[in-house]
């Protein structure tokens, strides 16, 4: 098996070529087929190894580094994110059969990247895969460069990935081997491990996107192309958490003590908070979205955190029900969001724009896009019985179970973080809501949007696929988590329990439990009385009539699809909130200019909100390149004795630090 | 193969030579000298890789020999003898760090070389392990005479003595293909006709071959 995904990669390095051959719109084809083709065969592999016993052993590689072969392997944990991977590349390949090939040769490069990452078995080759994956997928990032705003997203983006790559190679370097199976058995201790928990944290912390290192993600996922922003939003975080998970989880194993698992709770929950709140505030639908990742992410490296927490006080079930909602979760997420950014795409395709302030009445339109959309804002915004509810319960389940921790501590750092975990969901569920409501309900806000079209075929197979995937995990989360036992067990320990019962979820040793199949009847059942009694109790027959204007007159004949103004707009939603928490959390800003009296100026009102990070992190890094800079323009004015009086002092520094590491 | 053995002790006195040239060419006050000294330099690098071919038993190293023997002990030296006639030098070697202080730093790097090369090869025989720590020390001293002199030329002889180095420790190892010799003496007769190029625009554009006299034709000031 282990032979077939390398083999696989290798067929996905080939398509990389194949599409460096110009054939047109034939190349586009052979490469996205061949794309979805291997995705679906990873999602098959991985789902039979999960389903019925993983591959033993090492694959190793005949080629490799200097110091020793590459090798790869397949466990539980890179099991379930490979079937992620497949599943979602599956789709998105899909989604970009109906658009114009573009990005051919990135596109499998980045495919293939996240495997090699996900199947790696030592730190060079899961390196080497986590780098081609921020290098392919900037190369999607920077496709359209001719506008600037795409320019500076990938140009902030290639320094964060340059930030993950430079804290992520010394974080594995410490480990003190290269090996996995060697690593775990001689873990790090003391200092080093504290510093691989640094450095493994802002390294994949800046790849996932957690605060305060999110900066590039609103920026970068709405540059991309919509399936490459589904695949960056849906699995490229996910390796990133995928990587922390590894390190901090398992590589470091479970001799670190539990307040390992505060910092990533901590950092977990900010991110929801911030991400979410964010979401609400966007006029961008793909911007919303990217901050609706942050949050997402956020959730799941809570869980990861409580996972940590509950390992170091020896509580296996609970660790087991925070890892496997952090496992669901991000199978969860990875597919919701990876659909709704395909549906963005394909708003974006039909409707010519993202901002929501153009979009509008498009469930008229576009029918079955919108269907899909709802099953992905339904499942983003944990609406049972959806994929999403199911993950943030089992959340919720493992914060509640918070006072368990020994340490009065630990207790209030759960609490607090249980506080702001709800807030998180609360919001992202009325960020969903604005979303959906502004792009689908109500008219079309501008003519280019009342003329949409429906999407073409592929494009919605492309969405047909995680979103039925996303009502399949909904209802059966029981069987999502059986698969994602063996995960779980590399996370926590070979003795725990994925929290089942049955087809159900339960937690807490069967104390409390959600059955989605009750669930979903009960809601069927309220619905359908109340649809009859409607139907008993109306007088008469349903009648369609015009719209109420919402005390609008009715607009002037020039505007011949109705005044936009007669609506409300994003930032008219967004408006309480900013008002109730932009002003601490995200610095945001109103003022009123009045012209004085006998003016005939409109008066104005100006509103936005500025990133903390954003105000906080360029400044320090600008000034701190810029000492660099001149340090390095320095050495451009050395004279030519200088200059190589400066390469025999390097040499001469080597070789009596070579004779003194001898030495010792 | 140890002390007392007839193989090695050759090696060892045409290498210790070669290394004692080293210092004679930091100290050499007279630009005729150094060149004098530089040839003498290659002629004892021929005659140790014609030892390490008898010794090893591997016939490419006479050839090794031959091209060390003709080129630098011969046409290199006399080449530069040329351009210092034809371009009537000053006789006298301007330096950057004084005589007494190279000699000084010169003496320190050849320790730093026996601290580095003599436990990084402890699993090679003892012939290998002190021919590369001599060698490391002659590339040492090339580059310290590279830095240390103001004229142009004396760099340039700064540069080959590196370069004898450089050979001194390829022929030392046994097995090391003769592909690497020839390439690196290809290697520096292209780089004495860049030098010699170099050597000529500067006298003739600057009159003088003091290397300060470049700085200010880089394309920007000080």
């Amino acid at each position: 098996m282990l032979t077939a995904l390398a083999l696989g990669l290798a067929l996905l390095g080939l398509l990389a070529v194949v599409a460096l051959v110009p054939a047109g719109r034939r190349a586009g084809l052979v490469v996205l087929a061949g794309s979805a083709l291997l995705s679906a065969g990873f999602a098959l592999l991985a789902a039979g190894a999960l389903a019925f016993g993983l591959p033993e052993g090492v694959l190793v590689l005949p080629f490799g580094p200097a110091w020793g072969a590459m090798s790869l392997a397949l466990d539980g944990l890179s099991a379930w994110f490979l079937l992620l991977l497949g599943l979602v590349g599956l789709s998105a390949s899909l989604f970009a059969l109906g658009g114009p090939g573009r990005g051919l040769v990135a596109w499998p490069l980045f495919l293939g990247g996240m495997g090699l990452a996900l199947l790696a078995a030592d730190g060079f080759t899961l390196l080497l895969g986590f780098e081609l994956m921020s290098l392919a997928s900037w190369a999607l990032v920077a496709l359209d460069h001719r506008e600037a705003g795409n320019r500076e997203a990938a140009r902030l983006y290639l320094v964060f990935a340059a930030l993950a790559g430079t804290c992520l190679v010394p974080a594995f370097g410490l480990l003190g081997a290269l090996d996995f199976a060697a690593i775990r058995a001689a873990p790090p201790e003391g200092w080093r491990a504290v510093a691989v928990l640094a450095l493994g944290l802002i390294g994949a912390g800046a790849k996932a996107g957690l605060v305060p290192l999110h900066l590039w993600l609103p920026l970068a996922h709405p540059a991309a192309p919509s399936p490459a922003s589904a695949l960056m939003s849906g699995v490229m975080t996910k390796v990133a958490l995928y990587v922390l998970a590894r390190l901090l989880l398992d590589l470091c194993g479970p001799v670190q003590p539990g307040w390992w698992g505060v910092p990533l709770l901590a950092a977990g929950a900010a991110s929801a908070l911030l991400g979410a709140l964010r979401a609400n505030l966007e006029e961008d639908a793909k911007v919303a979205l990217a901050c609706s990742t942050i949050e997402n992410v956020g959730l799941v490296t809570m869980a990861l955190g409580l996972a940590l927490l509950f390992r170091g006080a020896d509580l296996g079930p609970m660790a087991a029900l925070a890892a496997g909602a952090a496992l669901l979760h991000a199978m969860a997420h990875g597919l919701f969001k990876a659909l709704l950014f395909l549906v963005a795409g394909a708003v974006q395709h039909a409707a010519g724009s993202r901002r929501l302030d153009r979009l509008g009445g498009l469930i008229h339109a576009m029918p079955r896009t919108a269907l899909a959309a709802l099953v992905g804002i339904g499942a983003a915004a944990a609406l049972p019985p959806l994929s999403g509810f199911a993950s943030e319960w089992l959340l919720l389940q493992a914060l509640l179970g918070g006072w368990r921790l020994g340490e009065i501590g630990l207790q209030v750092v759960a609490a607090a973080a249980l506080a702001l975990a709800a807030m998180a969901v609360a919001l992202a569920a009325a960020a969903m809501l604005r979303l959906f409501g502004l792009a689908f309900l109500g008219r079309p806000r501008s003519p280019r949007g009342a003329g949409a079209r429906e999407a073409n075929r592929f494009e919605l197979a492309g969405m047909a696929v995680p979103a039925v995937l996303t009502l399949l995990i909904g209802l059966f989360p029981g069987l999502a988590l059986a698969l994602a036992a063996p995960g779980i067990r590399v996370l926590v320990g070979p003795a725990a329990m994925p929290p089942v019962v049955g087809l159900a979820i339960g937690a807490g040793e069967g104390h409390s439990a959600y059955a989605p199949l009750v669930v979903l009847l009960l809601l069927g059942l309220v619905l359908v009385t109340l649809w009859l009694v409607v139907r008993r109790r109306s007088p008469a027959l349903a009648e369609r009539g015009p719209a109420w204007n919402g005390g609008f007159i009715d607009p002037p004949p020039e505007f011949v699809f109705g005044d936009p103004l007669s609506q409300p707009s994003a930032a008219g939603m967004a408006q309480p909130l900013r008002r109730m928490l932009g002003g601490s959390l995200l610095a945001g800003r109103e003022a009123v200019t009045m012209p004085p009296p006998g003016d005939t100026r409109p008066a104005r009102l100006e509103a936005g909100f500025e990133d903390r990070a954003a105000l906080a992190l360029p400044t320090p890094a600008a000034r701190l390149r810029d000492a660099i800079a001149d340090q390095v323009e320095r050495l451009r004015g050395l004279t030519l004795r200088g200059s190589l009086s400066l390469g025999f002092a390097t040499l001469v520094g080597l070789l009596a630090l070579l004779a003194w590491l001898e030495a010792r | 193969m140890g002390f007392g053995q007839l193989p090695y002790d050759v090696a060892h006195l045409l290498g210790g030579g070669m290394l004692l040239l080293s210092f004679m060419l930091l100290y050499q006050r007279r630009v005729g000298a150094v060149v004098s000294v530089l040839a003498a330099q290659g002629g004892l690098l021929a005659l140790a890789a014609a030892w390490q071919g008898f010794v090893q038993g591997a016939p490419q190293l006479y050839l090794t020999a031959l091209i060390a023997a003709v080129a630098k002990a011969v046409c290199i030296p006399l080449a530069l003898r040329w351009t210092i006639r034809r371009l009537a030098l000053a006789r006298g070697v301007d330096t950057a760090l004084g005589i007494g202080p190279s000699l000084m730093a010169g003496v320190a790097l050849v320790a730093l070389a026996i601290m580095v090369a003599l436990p990084v090869t402890s699993a090679a025989q003892a012939l290998a392990r002190e021919d590369l720590a001599m060698a490391l020390s002659i590339v040492l001293l090339g580059m310290l005479m590279m830095i240390t002199r103001r004229n142009a030329i004396l760099q340039v002889v700064g540069l080959m003595s590196l370069e004898n180095g450089l050979v001194l420790a390829a022929v030392g190892v046994a097995g090391m293909p003769l592909v690497v010799e020839l390439s690196t003496a290809a290697l520096v007769m292209l780089l004495l006709v860049v030098a010699g190029i170099f050597v000529f625009q500067m006298r003739e554009r600057l009159d003088s071959l003091d290397i300060a006299l470049l700085h200010p034709h880089r394309g920007e000031h000080e």
